[in-house]
């Protein structure tokens, strides 16, 4: 895999026609899958395509080069009050990333998804051809290019709109739940009175399926000293592999045990700066190292909501069932916003993510044994996380894949993009 | 000391100087910037606005193009009248090899890397020597401390340049005004595209931390980062006997 890395947008046309084989624009790699991979061909860093354009605080929007990253954007406006419409569950990614990935967080039943966000950007395309693309102007390459995982073109800048908020903290409500039925009335009372939510599950409890839902809104605590500060740099590293009885079933077992039992009481209320809140795991840097050398497979789903209870259910019993217990298990109910791109992941139901240390073979099998679950309801599977799904999986996944692969360039193609059917 | 209100940029463009520009637009400085292409300054102006630079103008300029340089000076002091500040952060990485036969290469590399700053730095001396305060920071390279045999074209130029510095430091010093010789390590940065990045290599950000932070203190030369203060003092210090048998 060869890398390009253009010094600046005018130089990304000329960096495609240098080389021969396909490229794949890639901000900072931080999918968990073979997305933001090229094999045999190259990628194009958009590291230097770091620029800002304008900003208005009249209307909120910003304008900016896609290779900019949400951790700039909110090091510099967060102190003046605004944050991100909507944000995943890491700073460290781009503009053009989180729009090649539709990406969503804790607020996508108020807010949508990024998409959502967005006003236009301009795409470049391998023949050198510019346009502009908004809901108004090349609607089709518009759609196809949010969640299009940078097969449509390189995103050269986008104009998206910004948040106010009152200040960097989050007043936030810890919720124990001792089944899925708690979690489903909790997510439901939630919708209106809190910005974000989302709930982290102890699926090895048993069947109950216990687990914390959080939420929050933004606060509007202010501290003289310290009023509207940005997050700070990430301060822990993990310094190496952990070694491989930290992910076996038991101490698995017993990290969810202490998670569940440490908070004692039903409803634990706490105000949190932003950073710890958004972006646990941003906190330590090379936090994948905890999964050891083999490393480790988040396995997302979104299922719609009829069927949305069942469908749990039984990935959760499976789950139980199953050998490769998941260490991590993260639930969330989408809103009804519908979704700009042809492929973006969010749909109105519940997405469930389970992050598994990899144990290769066995894990895959049972993922698949998964995935006919997810397909049996009319759901479908993240790309920007997968790593093994089968073509059919995809396509059973996205209606639109025909109508998206006319808008693919030439040019352009991932690991990813050819693994589930693509050129 | 006092940080620089007003600051003019050479070689805006550059990874290290926007870097650098982005630290001081964000403490509400106003900047000159000069660069060879129109659209890009146009680009990082409107960029270093947003971030919080208080004015910002620019003027395009060519490092071999003696005219240009005293126009752009001209140009900005006649928009800032008060300039404190000065960096000048471009350079060419020219290939060795082909520096070593072809004798226009080898001149043009001198001429960018040397000849170009020093015309800069002798035409606006004057202006801070009568201001009597202020800081010049200008890119060096640990490259110039000993010529090796891999880049010593590159090494002689910023050899010279560090020579010249450290002559116009102990000039402008006695108006104190502060001059910064910058010897950044491995950059990771557009100019070296074509190397493989190893361990020594950092971003560009880093080296316009550590700018950033020796203009604040009002250091004289400064490593970026640190540990080259040491990888340079080992070799300059390995005899020569030995140093001509090794490849560095």
């Amino acid at each position: 895999m060869g890398m390009l890395a253009p010094g600046s947008v005018g130089k990304v046309g000329p960096a495609i026609e240098s080389v021969g084989s396909s490229v794949l624009p890639r901000g900072l790699g931080r999918s968990y899958g073979d997305s933001c991979l090229n094999e045999n061909g190259y990628l194009l860093s958009t590291k230097w395509l770091d620029k800002f354009y304008g900003f208005d605080p009249g209307t909120g929007l910003l304008k900016c080069e896609s290779g900019v990253s949400l951790d700039e954007i909110l090091k510099l406006f967060v102190p003046r009050g605004w944050f991100l419409s909507v944000t995943p569950g890491t700073k460290f990614v781009t503009v053009g990333g989180a729009i090649a990935n539709d990406v969503h967080g804790k607020s996508h039943h108020s807010t949508g998804s990024f998409g959502n966000s967005l006003k236009q950007f301009e795409l470049l395309r391998s023949d050198g051809e510019r346009f502009i693309c908004s809901r108004d102007l090349n609607p089709g390459l518009f759609r196809a290019t949010v969640g299009g995982l940078g097969l449509t073109g390189v995103i050269l800048w986008a104009e998206f709109a910004l948040r106010r908020i009152d200040g960097p903290y989050i007043e936030m409500e810890a919720v124990k739940f001792n089944d899925i039925e708690e979690f489903f009335q909790l997510s439901e009372e939630s919708v209106h009175g809190y910005e974000h939510t989302v709930s982290w599950v102890d699926c090895l409890s048993g069947p109950g399926a216990r687990g914390i839902f959080m939420r929050g809104n933004n606060s509007a605590r202010q501290e003289p000293d310290e009023s509207r500060r940005a997050h700070g740099p990430s301060r822990k590293t993990m310094p190496f592999d952990a070694p491989p009885f930290l992910l076996s079933g038991p101490s698995i077992r017993l990290f969810n045990f202490l998670h569940f039992n440490l908070q004692r009481k039903k409803v634990h209320r706490s105000c949190i700066h932003y950073d710890p809140f958004f972006y646990p795991l941003d906190g330590i840097l090379h936090w994948n190292r905890l999964y050891g050398k083999r490393g480790f497979l988040q396995w997302q789903c979104a299922i719609p909501k009829t069927g949305k209870k069942r469908a749990l259910t039984l990935i959760l019993q499976e789950v139980v069932r199953g050998e490769a217990g998941p260490f991590l298990t993260t639930l969330k109910e989408f809103g009804d916003k519908p979704a700009e791109g042809l492929l973006s992941f969010p749909i109105p139901g519940i997405t469930l993510a389970l992050d598994f240390p990899n144990t290769g073979e066995k894990l895959f099998s049972f993922l698949d044994r998964l995935d006919r679950i997810v397909a049996d309801f009319g759901g479908r599977i993240y790309p920007a996380k997968d790593a093994r799904m089968a073509p059919g999986m995809f396509s059973a996944s996205f209606s639109e894949i025909e109508n998206f692969s006319g808008y693919v360039d030439p040019r352009l193609s991932s690991s990813f993009y050819r693994r589930v059917g693509g050129k | 000391m006092a940080r620089p209100a007003k600051i003019l940029v050479f070689g805006a463009t550059s990874a290290i100087a926007f870097g650098t520009a982005k630290l001081f637009a964000r403490d509400g400085a106003s900047l000159y910037l000069c660069a060879r292409d129109e659209e890009d300054l146009k680009a990082l102006s409107a960029d270093l606005t947003v971030r919080g630079a208080k004015e910002v103008g620019y003027s395009v300029f060519n490092a071999l193009d003696k005219g240009s340089i005293i126009r752009a000076v001209d140009d900005c002091l006649k928009k800032f009248p008060e300039l404190d500040g000065l960096l000048i952060a471009y350079g060419t990485l020219p290939d060795q090899g082909l520096c070593e036969t072809d004798i226009e290469e080898m001149r043009r590399a001198v001429e960018i890397n040397f000849t170009s700053p020093a015309i800069i730095l002798t035409y606006i001396a004057g202006h801070f020597e009568k201001k009597k305060q202020g800081v010049i920071a200008v890119i060096s390279s640990v490259a110039g401390d000993r010529g090796r045999q891999s880049n010593y074209v590159y090494g002689a130029a910023k050899g010279a340049l560090t020579t010249f510095l450290s002559g116009l430091r102990q000039r402008l010093g006695k108006s104190g005004v502060n001059v910064i010789t910058v010897k950044p390590g491995f950059v990771d940065t557009p100019m070296t595209a074509g190397f493989k990045k190893g361990l020594l290599f950092v971003g560009p950000d880093v080296i316009a931390k550590g700018i950033y932070r020796a203009v604040k203190t009002g250091k004289s030369i400064a490593y970026v980062p640190w540990f080259w203060r040491i990888i340079m003092m080992i070799i300059r210090n390995i005899p020569e006997k030995i140093f001509i048998k090794i490849k560095l």
